[in-house]
């Protein structure tokens, strides 16, 4: 059945071509688990993707019932996580999951910086990987607002005053991250929220396109 | 055993595939169903509001009853006003839903685009009879719905809207 659409779509699109191109590609001996098992340290990449598409699908449907608005934020949560079947399961996965692409990207990084991968031909793939990391620091922080309670307040003021001590214009960053200069309120959690979901998304998907792209272009870097 | 033997690529094609669709449906099961849950979720039936209006001054011709009742929106708790149209058929106190089975809009008693001794509806030009019967020809598709009824201290109270039972 399957394969009879695929057959039918294929006949008219030649789609076989397109998806052979991207996943046939040599997975060479000294990167591959079967062959040397201490090669598991060439997944955490792999893994930093897999949490990261698992963030994207919760997080949209955690925006089904949550609203950023001072008022009812917190209410929202609650009612999400307490409420709603599978509310506990969904948000539990949002939450632990920002933690686990921190680590795994972190152990990504290690492996990459202690395999020399780094190196030339690939200095560019490393400066857009630490794009991607900056990026992933701020869906955190700014993620870390959205429940409106006590900690997501205090660590976001935090947050903020240290923003603000950039010498110069740390006072610009401040009021434009805060949307008010003194007052982290209505306009702070409705800016995090835009940024949370749709800047630092859009800024995430370019980045991860060009590492993709690059490390498919350049391949992997050869054995220790 | 049948002769078909399974080959290698086979083997693992039917492996990879039960094993990537079980951890997709582990992972996609609870975002689905907490996003189903408004549909699965249990309604209960609604409770008899009490309105301001004296169980003697209703009259055989529909009057305009609002009635305001706390509704819990998932998070939002608020109060909402509704109406009903009631009149005196008898001794049976009659409560007609306002809200038109055509599209939703509100009807009207003897509207002035209307007719005389029927409820209209100005969106669609929707008429129903006193009794809430779609009359054939108008864009409606079913009577009026009804609202229970109950009496305390000679006031009325108003309670969960049903089909209409009396056409």
């Amino acid at each position: 059945m399957l394969n009879k659409i695929y057959d039918w779509v294929d006949e008219r699109l030649d789609i076989t071509p397109i998806w052979r191109d991207i996943a046939d590609h040599e997975v060479p001996e000294h990167v591959n688990p079967a062959h040397h098992f201490s090669a598991f340290v060439y997944c955490f990449g792999g893994l930093t993707f897999f949490i990261t598409v698992i963030q994207i699908l919760s997080g949209m449907f955690l925006t089904m019932y949550y609203v950023p608005d001072v008022e009812n934020a917190w209410k929202s949560v609650y009612y999400l996580q307490n409420e709603v079947a599978f509310g506990e399961i969904v948000r539990g996965m949002h939450h632990w999951g920002a933690s686990l692409v921190i680590v795994m990207m972190f152990l990504h990084t290690l492996r990459v910086f202690f395999t020399g991968s780094y190196k030339k031909p690939r200095e560019l793939n490393w400066m857009v990987g630490v794009g991607i990391f900056g990026v992933m620091i701020g869906l955190g922080f700014t993620g870390y607002l959205l429940p409106w309670d006590m900690k997501a307040l205090f660590a976001t003021k935090v947050g903020i005053e240290i923003a603000a001590s950039v010498p110069f214009i740390g006072q610009m960053i401040k009021v434009l991250l805060a949307g008010d200069a003194t007052i982290i309120g209505a306009q702070t959690l409705t800016r995090f929220f835009a940024i949370h979901v749709f800047f630092l998304p859009a800024v995430l998907f370019g980045l991860l396109a060009a590492h993709f792209i690059m490390i498919r272009r350049q391949g992997v870097s050869g054995p220790l | 055993m049948s002769n078909n033997r399974v080959s290698r690529r086979q083997f693992l094609s039917y492996t990879l595939t039960g094993v990537g669709g079980f951890m997709a449906a582990g992972m996609l099961m609870p975002m689905v169903r907490f996003a189903l849950d408004p549909v699965l979720q249990k309604h209960e039936g609604g409770d008899f509001v009490l309105t301001e209006q004296k169980i003697a001054d209703i009259t055989e011709a529909p009057i305009k009853v609002d009635f305001t009742f706390e509704q819990v929106d998932a998070w939002y708790k608020a109060d909402v006003t509704n109406t009903a149209w009631v009149y005196k058929d008898g001794d049976v106190i009659v409560a007609l839903s306002p809200v038109c089975k055509h599209l939703g809009c509100m009807v009207d008693w003897e509207h002035k685009d209307g007719n005389k001794n029927e409820f209209f509806c100005p969106c669609h030009a929707g008429r129903y009879t006193k009794n809430g019967g779609n009359i054939a020809g108008t864009p409606p598709l079913g009577p009026l719905d009804e609202f229970e009824v109950q009496e305390k201290d000679g006031y009325l109270m108003i309670g969960p809207s049903k089909p209409n039972t009396l056409v």
